[in-house]
């Protein structure tokens, strides 16, 4: 008996994504899940009842059906206050039941002891391991980059001019500058976002490491003349030394006299975020500019955000929506109920319909943060991924410099040949050695001549080398002419196999160099 | 023609033979540089047959109609993933002809001797030329069988062997020395015909004992030795366009296996020596201790994988040859990037069978040259790749080659895909590469294996992108 996946609308004000999406459906019905959703789950995220109806998803019109008949509940919002109902929706959960979605069990405790109450199971998408294999769950991404994508939307919304230069009959537009701090996936998503809309975009990052990131979004990175490496365990950043601060502010404050647009993106988990733009910064910026703080939930990175608003203060537009992935919905529904196919994937090891929360998975361990009622979070360390494990003791270079004795060596050996050479030269006939300077000329221009050739073309090389080398044949044609027989005989021969390959060593050249193309 | 004008003709030729190497330091210069061969060749060829002295033009006429036909024939349909067994055959032509070069000029009695110094030369060079002349063909006829898989692949480790070689040496220097001495063409004849048979059995002995993943070193100094077969006949006919050539091609040879073993670091020696490749390679994987587990993928995810990538790194490897899998691959790729992918190929230089295998093959398939990199042109570039696909490749890809120093592989420079973001390894099955030594890149985190047919795979994935 398969299970039954149930995906109820979300109650949050103004959350218009879903966790299921009419293209995620067939690729779980696959797993072997029954699936159903509430009507109007998709609505807002522009999948209508009808296409879930296609795609093979039950359709339920009760949102108490859905989760007391539901093995898993699949959402995108933790479970809260069901307003229309005016119950909480976990009170709605069954007994022993299972919840997927986002719960940000850090700040939510008692949650947790609920779903423990309930005997349930309870994964949070946002507690995905940074892991490289993670990266398909990895939902806190797919958000990022949406928000920041958004940000710089939203700052276009607000900002008065165009982002990218132009000269046009009615005069001169300069491009507008941007400054985003905090190169993670949603800094890179606006640095590319805003890079390709045609404005200038400086970033910045305690982790030097990010750089070559940055510059292949199309943003140049600001350079902090100081030495200190922020990246922290599980690729994220960690805080700073008050030295470094001071820097980084000076900087801050240098560029906010210049940029249009700053965006920060700048968090460290389980901390408030950190202050980077301060009101004095603020004053300080071009009338008109605009503010999109990514961090305005956790504090702000620029204090005088409000988060979930938009003001103007000090004649700049202050932007602190928290709900950005949400206001694209159709793909951050899509992305997200990819990251959940892909979790899913992951539980149904036997693709029937039968999930398997296997603690021993990295993955599973770190999503399940309560089991059947025990309560499992947080989860031990995870394994560092995005370096190479340190562990194997650098391969000793095992070449010692090498020997000076060498030298000495390769001097003596020479000495040797020119001693032999030269005992040759003291008896050998002049003609023998004319022949003998030919060829050891011939041998160094080989030499020169093949240290050349690309080693793409070391095939034909070899093919052309051979057809050269049954110049042999000469040889064999001087000698045919003879009156003897054998000697006819077996240089008729060599002349016979060495025609085979002039004629194969160069036409098989010429046609192997006739593939090579552009 | 006067003996003045065939020599000019033969400086001549020398010059076409050198541009034609030459030519080929570049793609687009590379048709160019076949051509001056072929040029070079007509010359020498012509102005031989205008020399006084040749007259028997019927029998060279039909022997050069009907063998050029042959070998038109055989470089119109071989396959190019048989090249290296075309090359190796040819070879061992070469080879040939320098023997029966060698025992018509030791056969003709009309040579006449200034001293008792150039004759004594002269009997040498020809000793060396058939000498040298047999290793290659027989080696040659060896390395096709191999090649061919006729004959196993695996080294053929005789108990002693460097000793038997040895002794093949020894007695090739004794022969050597009375046949020299011999008193008249009668008596030299005997030691000469034992000496060839002793380099035939050498040359057939010293192939086998070198093991299949060693074959691009083993190809290359055939090539090398039959051009010092044909320089070894050039100073036994006096002849320096002959000595000029077998020069060029022997020092082109000697390079080629001399690049060959600095890209599995290897001592030159040490495969000639044979024997490498037939397991016993101490401490390869046991070293590593915990393994982890192979994570296994489908065609459907691979494609999915490839299709969001930007950057995306194919490592080709010998099983793309065996399973003639190019042509899909090619078609892949134009979809990818078509679709906006960045997909580039790294090459490393013993992949294959023989020296840029790998290209001619992607050629063939018309993957354009410039998107098909060199090992040092694309390591670097790891880091930022999203996904590489190593197709039916193994020891060119193995971390140990790095991390592990006790293993047989080690500071043998690799491709370094593990660092890519995701690597989708198609393979057969976990059987070990021709090193016979177990590679670590299976069981990284970031490493999905793709088993089955190279080619099927590579056309499932097809489907999907």
């Amino acid at each position: 008996m398969s299970m039954k996946i149930g995906v109820p609308k979300e109650v949050h004000e103004n959350e218009c994504r879903v966790a299921l999406t009419p293209q995620t459906a067939g690729q779980l019905q696959k797993l072997g899940f029954t699936l159903a959703v509430e009507s109007g789950a998709g609505e807002k995220a522009h999948y209508t009842d009808e296409a879930y109806r296609e795609a093979g998803v039950e359709v339920i019109d009760d949102a108490r059906k859905i989760w007391s008949d539901s093995d898993i509940v699949m959402k995108v919002r933790g479970p809260e206050k069901h307003p229309a109902l005016d119950t909480e929706e976990i009170d709605l959960l069954p007994e022993g039941g299972r919840v997927i979605s986002f719960l940000w069990p850090a700040q939510n405790q008692e949650l947790l002891d609920k779903f423990a109450a309930k005997k349930a199971t309870a994964m949070a998408m946002d507690c995905v391991p940074r892991i490289s294999r993670a990266q398909k769950c990895d939902a806190l991404s797919s958000m990022a980059n949406i928000a920041g994508y958004r940000a710089v939307i939203e700052a276009a919304n607000h900002f008065g001019s165009f982002f990218t230069g132009q000269i046009t009959a009615a005069g001169k537009v300069p491009p507008a500058k941007f400054l985003i701090i905090g190169a993670g996936v949603a800094g890179l998503s606006a640095i590319g976002t805003a890079a390709s809309m045609g404005a200038i975009v400086r970033a910045f990052d305690t982790r030097p490491e990010v750089k070559e990131q940055v510059e292949s979004m199309g943003g140049e990175f600001l350079l902090l003349d100081f030495e200190e490496d922020g990246a922290g365990a599980g690729g994220y950043a960690k805080v700073m030394s008050e030295e470094f601060i001071k820097k980084e502010m000076e900087l801050f404050a240098e560029q906010a006299k210049e940029v249009d647009v700053i965006i920060t993106t700048a968090l460290i988990p389980g901390r408030p975020a950190p202050v980077l733009i301060t009101e004095e910064m603020v004053k300080t910026m071009k009338q008109g500019s605009v503010i999109v703080d990514l961090a305005a939930e956790q504090g702000g990175n620029c204090p005088i955000t409000e988060a979930g608003k938009v003001t103007v203060k000090h004649g700049v537009t202050l932007i602190g929506y928290t709900d950005l992935p949400s206001r694209l919905p159709t793909q951050s529904s899509q992305l997200y109920g990819t990251n959940l196919r892909h979790l899913l994937t992951d539980l149904t090891p036997e693709k029937d319909g039968q999930i398997v929360v296997n603690m021993d998975d990295e993955i599973i361990r770190g999503v399940t943060v309560v089991k059947e009622g025990e309560i499992t979070w947080p989860p031990p360390a995870p394994k560092l991924s995005a370096q190479p494990r340190k562990a194997p003791p650098k391969p000793v270079e095992v070449k010692e410099a090498p020997k000076p004795q060498s030298f000495t060596g390769m001097f003596i050996a020479m000495a040797i040949g020119a001693l032999a050479v030269l005992g040759v030269g003291a008896v050998a006939p002049p003609e023998f050695l004319q022949h003998f300077t030919v060829f050891v000329l011939a041998c160094f221009v080989g030499y020169m001549v093949v240290w050349n050739v690309t080693p793409s073309l070391h095939t034909p090389l070899m093919s052309v080398t051979n057809a050269i080398s049954s110049v042999i044949i000469i040889g064999a044609l001087l000698e045919v002419s003879s009156p003897h027989m054998s000697i006819m005989v077996l240089a008729g021969i060599a002349i016979f196999i060495a025609s085979i390959n002039i004629a194969g060593g160069f036409l098989v050249t010429q046609r192997m160099l006739k593939m090579f193309q552009k | 023609m006067n003996a003045g004008m065939i020599t000019t003709a033969y400086i001549i030729a020398s010059v076409l033979f050198i541009l034609s190497l030459g030519g080929l330091s570049h793609q687009e210069k590379a048709r160019r540089g076949n051509v001056y061969g072929m040029a070079g060749m007509a010359i020498a060829i012509l102005a031989t047959l205008a020399a006084a002295g040749v007259t028997n033009y019927v029998t060279i006429i039909a022997a050069m109609v009907v063998g050029g036909g042959i070998g038109a024939v055989l470089a119109k349909r071989v396959q190019m993933t048989q090249m290296p067994e075309l090359v190796a055959m040819l070879h061992s032509f070469v080879g040939m002809a320098a023997v029966l070069v060698g025992y018509a000029n030791y056969l003709d009695p009309t040579h006449t001797y200034d001293s008792h110094a150039a004759k004594v030369i002269h009997l040498v060079e020809i000793y060396l030329g058939v000498l040298i002349g047999a290793v290659t063909f027989t080696g040659s006829v060896v390395a096709f069988g191999k090649l061919r898989g006729i004959i196993m692949s695996k080294p053929l480790t005789l108990p002693g062997r460097h000793l038997f070689n040895l002794g093949l040496g020894v007695a090739s220097i004794v022969l050597g020395y009375y046949f020299v001495g011999a008193a008249d063409i009668a008596s030299g004849w005997a030691p000469l015909a034992i000496m060839t048979v002793i380099a035939f059995i050498f040359g057939v002995h010293m192939v086998m004992a070198i093991g299949g993943a060693d074959m691009p070193v083993v190809v290359s100094m055939l090539n090398s030795y039959s051009g010092w077969a044909a320089a070894a006949t050039g100073f036994m006919l006096g002849n320096d366009l002959l000595i000029v050539t077998g020069a060029l091609v022997g020092s082109s040879g000697a390079i080629l296996s001399y690049i060959m073993c600095r890209a599995m670091n290897r001592k030159f020696l040490a495969v000639i020596a044979g024997g490498f490749g037939g397991g016993g390679g101490k401490g390869g994987a046991a070293a590593v201790g915990e393994q982890g587990e192979v994570v296994a993928t489908n065609a459907d995810e691979t494609a999915e994988l490839l299709r969001d990538a930007k950057e995306v790194v194919i490592v080709p490897g010998y099983g793309m040859a065996v399973a003639q899998a190019q042509y899909p691959i090619n078609e892949m790729t134009q979809k990818l990037r078509a679709a906006g992918v960045r997909v580039r190929f790294a090459i490393h230089p013993v992949a294959g069978r023989m020296p840029g295998h790998m290209n001619v093959l992607l050629a063939e398939a018309k993957v354009p040259y410039d998107i098909v990199m060199e090992m040092d042109e694309i390591n670097e570039d790891f880091p930022h790749t999203d996904a590489v696909l190593v197709i039916g490749a193994n020891d060119i890809v193995n971390p140990d080659a790095m991390e592990n120093p006790d293993s047989p592989i080690a500071g043998m420079p690799v491709l370094e895909v593990w660092k890519a973001r995701t690597v989708i390894v198609m393979k057969r099955s976990m059987a070990t590469g021709y090193a016979g030594v177990e590679n670590p890149l299976f069981f990284k985190e970031n490493t999905r294996m793709l088993f089955g047919d190279a080619k099927a795979s590579v056309e499932a994935i097809l489907a999907g992108v």
